[in-house]
């Protein structure tokens, strides 16, 4: 099947990352465990929401037909959703929340470093800002999933449980199709496949450290970068998201 | 009457970054570039942190004090590349962050120290502060705590 348009494709897949993972976290925002992290999960929430513009906002200039990132991110409903499965689900406990944001930086890192040489200039410019945020939000939540790995027996448990849940949904971001094989041909972007290797290590060094052993399957859950199928949770969250453009169509203030 | 680009930057010196006050938005080093061109002005800024609320109202405070001055032709392009880099702060800059209690950024990752007493015996509270910019931080001696600028 000839693709429509893989690069607007190709840039849902980022802004929707972004964005899913960006309303995820704030929606810790007055409900964190102490003030320092409610602080900073609301910092990172605004880096992550501030990206999706970027990456929306070029997304809606390829596509043509005058959408905004704004329009793209309040006006489409689950099945145009383009992020992966495992930023979509509920955020859990505290250390679920910083599992789940440590196995995504630990891609996201080296993603956005690569394609800072991207041939397409504008992602690389991106990229180039991106990275920088991610780095510091990689630190961060490295050092994190350790404290609480390496803390008390219920937080380790805890961690345990996190790495469980969250581990069949780590695969779909190194499962290539024919989006990311189109990008890879046009120079546009690696294969998310090359990176699985140094993720796996990254992750590895850091589950040493926090006592934790990491899951022995590779099994993926998928379908949410493809927009094959997202999980329940998603509807939910979008209805969350988008209540006031659902219920006042165009309302800016 | 002919306007030139360094009374433009003049100007700019007295738009405040809207969180950080005591430092103009040309000391923050966003203002990458002024272009007089006729009567039109063109300002050009780059985005500290990807969704740093401060950034619309940075825009809004230019677009007035630059109309006081009587510039009505006015256009703010937006630009992200390169990245902003806490390298671009002004010495000047720099020095009034500190006299206002917010340890300069450093290239080591902390404060070289206590703004409040100069203490070097410092510690980490948070790596996020009440801005996208700003880490918490703690003098081990006057026991205050205080704003790290992020070094980026």
């Amino acid at each position: 099947m000839a693709l429509e348009n893989p690069l607007f494709e190709f840039l849902l897949r980022q802004g929707d990352n972004a964005l899913v993972l960006g309303h995820r976290t704030s929606e810790w925002c007055g409900v964190a465990p102490i003030l320092e992290e409610d602080i900073a999960l609301a910092n990172m929430a605004l880096d992550l929401i501030g990206q999706t513009q970027m990456w929306l906002g070029y997304a809606g200039e390829v596509e043509g037909t005058g959408r905004s990132a704004d329009d793209l991110a309040y006006l489409r409903d689950v099945y145009d959703f383009r992020n992966l499965l495992m930023l979509e689900v509920p955020n859990g406990d505290f250390g679920r929340t910083q599992m789940r944001q440590f196995l995504f930086d630990a891609f996201q890192v080296p993603w956005l470093t690569r394609l800072q040489d991207s041939r397409d200039t504008r992602i690389a410019e991106i990229a180039a800002k991106c990275v920088k945020e991610a780095l510091y939000h990689l630190e961060r939540s490295s050092q994190t999933v350790i404290a609480l790995g390496d803390g008390t027996e219920d937080s380790n448990a805890r961690m345990a449980e996190a790495l469980t849940f969250l581990w069949p949904y780590s695969g779909e971001m190194f499962v290539d199709d024919a989006t990311d094989q189109a990008m890879a041909d046009a120079g546009v972007a690696l294969l998310p496949s090359e990176l699985r290797g140094p993720w796996l290590e990254t992750v590895k060094a850091v589950a040493a450290e926090a006592c934790l052993t990491l899951p022995d399957s590779d099994y993926a859950q998928k379908g949410g970068r493809t927009g094959f199928r997202h999980t329940e949770h998603l509807g939910h969250m979008l209805a969350v998201m988008q209540t006031l453009q659902r219920s006042y169509p165009g309302a800016t203030w | 009457m002919a306007v030139t680009e360094a009374e433009v930057w003049d100007w700019l010196e007295n738009v405040p970054d809207p969180e950080i006050p005591v430092i103009s938005v040309v000391d923050l080093g966003v203002i990458r570039g002024v272009d007089v061109r006729n009567d039109s002005v063109t300002v050009t800024i780059t985005p500290t942190y990807s969704g740093c609320p401060a950034m619309a109202v940075i825009a809004l405070d230019i677009e007035t004090e630059l109309s006081r001055n009587g510039i009505d032709n006015l256009d703010i392009q937006t630009r992200i590349a390169p990245a902003w880099t806490t390298d671009w702060l002004s010495p000047k800059g720099r020095a009034r962050l500190e006299e206002f209690g917010i340890a300069p950024p450093q290239p080591a990752g902390g404060p070289e120290r206590c703004p409040h007493c100069k203490s070097e015996q410092v510690e980490k509270i948070s790596q996020f502060g009440s801005t996208p910019c700003k880490a918490q931080w703690r003098c081990m001696d006057c026991l205050e705590p205080f704003d790290y600028f992020k070094c980026i």
